[in-house]
């Protein structure tokens, strides 16, 4: 490879491509060219980054400086004063919340320097196409040290040592299950990578494959191995065509150095992996309904015991993110592992950091780190200095987790003692404006919809909770619909048959636990305190705050408010829609909602 | 490519170890050339493509070239800084080709300030 004295890390990932990071990149190689520094500034596109909100990011080496909001306007300027005068950009730099001056390195930044990575340990590092730098950071290094020099056995006794549980949500031992299915005596066997992400505001498994499909390939060859499987599926949804497209290339390259495919590095052993595409339902991430998808069947769960199966044989499948994991603590050793993280919860967990929060994106942090140090910390706060209300953990499949618990550890039974759960890793935080029975409805909305129907529990029963979290946001609530919300909660959780179906009622159940006086505020008052179930809620301008400076009336999509300028305005309620967009607009705080 | 063995491996990972360990910030020496619009004109370029084939050549990792602004001292254009980690920073100026040859063998590889082409060691407080 040629040597150059600068490489810009323009990050890949789906959320700066869809920022327009290709154009940049066409922009940026253009103007290089201009100043005749072609060959000595090289751009790499590399996988996703993490901080996305900030995005199209860029991450100029060796220097680390951290440039965000790129567009094809500003890159013209940027190249002449930073690659060619040598005088970083400071406008295009990360400014704190609430401060002025900019911190231009990547590594003092807050969002990145309290985060530890090992599933994401190549994120912004290398380019996902080219194996090569993949195997210049110690990558295959895990593979060959196995077949060469580790039984089966062995590899399986260091990841059961190391304590890694699934990260796809039921943290069930990893060590366990390769055991269980090694044992198992029928052949063939088979790995499978379940990249079935489909929980709202989730996307941790889909920039794993996007920046670094090989670590998911060789923890796969190492499971393989171990458990004695030739083949192994990357399930992998559809809706993610720059992770398909990544992973089928890193297949490719793999079978063609070697490392999948027959006689794996000279060692006899064969292993092949193919990508299976789902259809991106959000059912096919259980386990068994995946596997009935693998089979060509219609994706519905099965009852377990027995085991999952496929082709009624034995099949391990694990999360993206465990198989990420899994190269580094063959490199390392199961102890250094295990000294990260809780008693029970070891290692790291990777969360996408999203909703009302400064700094959203994809965050990896040692197990046990407080939800207040994930919020905070790294996440800088609440917007616009808004109060913190609750935060939501595992998707539609967790709970709310209100401020009071904001000192929570976070690893696997914390959370399940709070009523939420880890699930794959979605954390959605909301403000003081979020309304906790609509956001109940919303995840039922989803899991309601989503349901496979197989089962009553789930598909009946989400049904119904929905019809009642409707009409309590109607302000249509029936004496007794909180009592029949937690007790048809507490029935479908224990009457479905899969793990969706038995978590769908988790987000009601949490959010009638902790917020509970806002349920009776719906019920009783009429009245929703967050100020957003359009049919509780009355838009109304304060005329003492009011200075008439027309603003409101102009932005009114209805033109429902009325009044001269500089006198006090008022709204018509019956052409009001309740869009808020009065509220947003006016710099007095004189429209009123309650 | 053919289908490689374990210890290809590390073979493959030596050969652009020394790209990766650019993106990691790691590094003994640091190679900073001036190039204001000053620098520039005097022949801050040829300083720079002059330190990326002697890198080049001489297969070395662990010496990073980085660009900066004018250094304040037009006159004595093209001006470059050298920096071993933990040493003060020497500057050196007037360069041409033959003179950066010198002080990348001297200097930077060896250890050894190449006195008579530089102006100061250390660099100016700041604040």
């Amino acid at each position: 490879m040629k040597r150059f004295r600068t490489h810009l890390m323009l990050c890949a990932g789906t959320g700066c491509v869809s920022n327009g990071t290709f154009a940049i990149k066409e922009v940026l190689e253009r103007e290089l060219e201009k100043h005749d520094l072609q060959d000595e500034v090289a751009v790499v596109m590399t996988g996703c980054n993490g901080f996305c909100a900030q995005g199209p990011l860029m991450v100029v080496q060796p220097d680390g400086i951290f440039y965000q909001y790129l567009t094809t306007e500003n890159i013209s300027h940027l190249v002449e004063e930073h690659f060619l005068k040598g005088r970083p950009v400071k406008k295009l730099m990360y400014v704190p919340p609430g401060e002025e001056s900019p911190i231009p390195e990547l590594h003092s930044i807050p969002f990145f320097k309290d985060q530890r990575l090992i599933a994401m340990r190549n994120r912004g590092m290398i380019d996902p196409d080219n194996i090569e730098e993949y195997i210049a950071r110690d990558g295959y290094k895990a593979l060959a040290k196995v077949l060469t020099s580790s039984t089966p056995e062995a590899v399986i006794q260091e990841i059961s040592d190391s304590g890694l549980r699934g990260r796809g949500g039921a943290g069930f031992p990893t060590g366990r299950k390769w055991d269980s299915r090694r044992k198992d005596p029928r052949t063939p066997k088979y790995v499978v990578c379940n990249a079935d992400e489909g929980d709202p505001g989730a996307f941790m498994d889909r920039s794993i494959v996007e920046a670094d499909p090989h670590s998911i390939l060789e923890g796969m060859a190492i499971g393989a191995y171990s458990i004695g499987a030739f083949q192994g599926y990357v399930y992998l949804r559809m809706e993610y065509p720059l992770a398909v497209k990544r992973m089928t290339f890193a297949i490719e390259q793999a079978k063609e150095y070697g490392l999948l495919g027959d006689d794996i590095l000279g060692t006899g052993f064969n292993f092949n992996i193919d990508i299976f595409r789902g259809a991106g339902a959000f059912v096919c991430g259980e386990t068994t309904a995946l596997v009935a998808s693998i089979e060509g069947k219609p994706p519905e769960p099965r009852q377990r015991p027995p085991r999952t199966t496929l082709w009624e044989k034995p099949v391990v499948i694990n999360n993206v993110e465990t198989w990420a994991n899994v190269p580094v603590i063959m490199n390392l050793g199961a102890k250094w592992f295990s000294e990260i993280g809780t008693e029970t919860s070891k290692g790291t967990k990777v969360f996408s950091l999203a909703g009302n929060i400064n700094n959203a994106g994809l965050v990896e942090v040692p197990m046990g780190i407080t939800l207040r140090e994930i919020v905070y910390d790294i996440g800088g706060g609440i917007p616009k200095g808004k109060e913190f209300k609750a935060v939501q953990t595992g998707g539609p499949s967790g709970g709310v987790i209100p401020a009071s618990l904001l000192d929570l550890s976070v690893d696997y039974e914390q959370l399940d003692k709070a009523g939420s759960m880890m699930g794959s890793g979605g954390m959605i935080v909301m403000d003081e404006n979020t309304c906790m029975v609509d956001v109940a409805r919303y995840f039922v909305e989803f899991t309601n919809d989503e349901s496979c129907g197989k089962c009553t529990p789930c598909r009946e029963g989400s049904y119904v909770l929905l019809e009642i979290l409707n009409r309590l946001c109607k302000g249509e609530g029936k004496q007794g619909d909180l009592e029949l919300l937690d007790e048809l909660g507490e029935a479908i959780k224990d009457a479905a048959q899969c793990g969706l179906g038995q978590s769908l009622p988790n987000p009601v159940l949490s959010s009638l636990k902790h917020f509970r006086d806002e349920y009776k505020a719906h019920l009783e008052e009429k009245r929703c305190p967050a100020g957003i179930c359009k049919a509780l809620i009355t838009f109304t301008i304060d005329d003492e705050k009011c200075k008439g400076c027309r603003l409101c009336s102009k932005k009114c999509p209805q033109d429902a408010i009325t009044g001269e300028a500089k006198e006090t305005h008022i709204i018509d309620q019956d052409k009001c829609i309740k869009c808020g967009v009065c509220m947003d607009v006016c710099k007095f705080e004189a429209v009123l909602v309650a | 490519m053919s289908k490689i063995k374990p210890e290809d491996l590390d073979k493959i990972g030596e050969k652009i170890k020394r790209t990766m360990l650019l993106r990691e910030g790691s590094y003994r020496a640091k190679v900073t050339i001036h190039m204001g619009t000053c620098g520039i004109a005097a022949g801050a370029r040829k300083v720079m493509s002059t330190l990326l084939d002697l890198i080049e050549k001489e297969q070395v990792k662990d010496v990073i070239l980085s660009a900066s602004s004018c250094a304040g001292l037009c006159s004595r254009e093209p001006m470059i800084t050298v920096e071993l980690k933990g040493k003060t920073p020497v500057k050196y100026v007037d360069l041409d080709e033959e003179k950066t040859m010198k002080i990348f063998q001297a200097h930077v590889l060896d250890g050894e300030v190449v006195q008579e082409y530089a102006l100061a060691i250390g660099s100016e407080r700041v604040g």
